[in-house]
């Protein structure tokens, strides 16, 4: 379906600009990303993207709190 | 209704405020800061990003806005003075949801003081008019903590450091501090200075259609040279050190010696 395979780029256009972010720069989130898209990129089944696409939600807002968390510690350590 | 006195004072301080947000290019907090090899700088070709003090200084004039007191704020400008590149700072400012912004390009190796960051911010607020400045309480990188404090005496108006939390109302600002071991509410007449401290909000992460709104966004670039303030620098840097190293552990075997090592170090 085509409004999903939208659906898709644009998370995945999110995921990347998250991505840069990471707090992390050894854990290598792009290729991660590139390679959890590439398993996935064989799926037909409506409800099963459906369901990947949940997961990727998902794993984007456990990244936006994750980046917000670190910098907080940070500058919690930092200064209090 | 009829207009007595009070109705009159009340519709007369409902004025709509302008809120100017300075905001500075910061190396990003989870860069390993490295020295130069002469010792008189550090490496600044690693990612920047705006300094976080500053993100919630413009997540606070953005909350004011669409939230906590609706109507009341009638417009965000974001100001920067850095290098070419400070601009997707600020382009990061707009993203977060600031109407316009402002930017005065200086060299790319140049660390304006902040006396002279406090005058370029004065000769702003003199020819926009600014009624609330919510900025960040101190830059990561220079940890001056001091352009705030100056501001607010260049401007002879009030100022409230190390903000925790924001109130405005029938032109007054009611702020509460950080301080020692506790926390002091202040209030006073706005026009006013607003530095932030970590606990006054969450900066919010710019959304990827916010992101490329923000490209359309006006951004007004000012060089050096055309603004009626010198930026010429004071100090002179010498020498950047790292800090000292760690020095490392010792293992041991068994509680004994863990007793006379303490007695050797003089520590019991």
């Amino acid at each position: 379906m085509s409004s999903q395979r939208y659906a898709a780029i644009r998370l995945y256009k999110e995921l990347h600009r998250l991505g840069r972010d990471y707090p992390n720069p050894k854990y290598e989130f792009h290729r991660k990303l590139r390679s959890m898209y590439e398993k996935n990129s064989h799926l037909t089944d409506p409800h099963e993207i459906e369901q990947k696409l949940a997961l990727g939600e998902y794993i984007k807002r456990e990244t936006l709190s994750l980046i917000s968390l670190a910098k907080y510690r940070e500058m919690k350590r930092r200064y209090g | 209704m009829f207009p007595t006195a009070r109705n009159l004072l009340r519709a007369s301080s409902r004025v709509d405020i302008n809120v100017l947000v300075p905001i500075k290019r910061c190396i990003d907090y989870a860069v390993k800061i490295r020295v130069n090899p002469d010792g008189k700088g550090v490496d600044t070709t690693v990612k920047h990003s705006m300094n976080p003090f500053d993100e919630i200084a413009v997540e606070e004039a953005i909350q004011l806005r669409d939230t906590k007191n609706k109507g009341l704020v009638e417009s965000i400008t974001a100001l920067t003075i850095g290098p070419q590149k400070a601009t997707d700072t600020l382009r990061t400012a707009l993203a977060m949801g600031a109407d316009k912004a402002i930017h005065v390009q200086v060299g790319d190796q140049h660390n304006v003081e902040p006396l002279q960051v406090a005058k370029t911010i004065k000769h702003f607020i003199d020819r926009d008019k600014y009624e609330l400045v919510l900025m960040g309480k101190q830059a990561i990188d220079g940890d001056e903590n001091a352009t705030g404090q100056m501001l607010a005496g260049l401007l002879d108006c009030g100022q409230a450091t190390f903000a925790s939390e924001l109130k405005l109302a029938d032109g007054k600002a009611t702020v509460t501090r950080e301080i020692d071991g506790g926390l002091e509410t202040v209030e006073g007449n706005l026009p006013m200075i607003v530095t932030t401290d970590l606990r006054l909000n969450e900066p919010r992460f710019a959304s990827l259609p916010n992101i490329m709104k923000a490209k359309k966004k006006p951004i007004e670039t000012i060089k050096e040279a055309d603004l009626p303030v010198d930026l010429t620098n004071r100090l002179e840097t010498i020498k950047v050190a790292e800090p000292a190293q760690r020095s490392g552990g010792q293992k041991v075997d068994s509680v004994d010696e863990v007793v006379s090592k303490i007695k050797e170090q003089g520590l019991i």
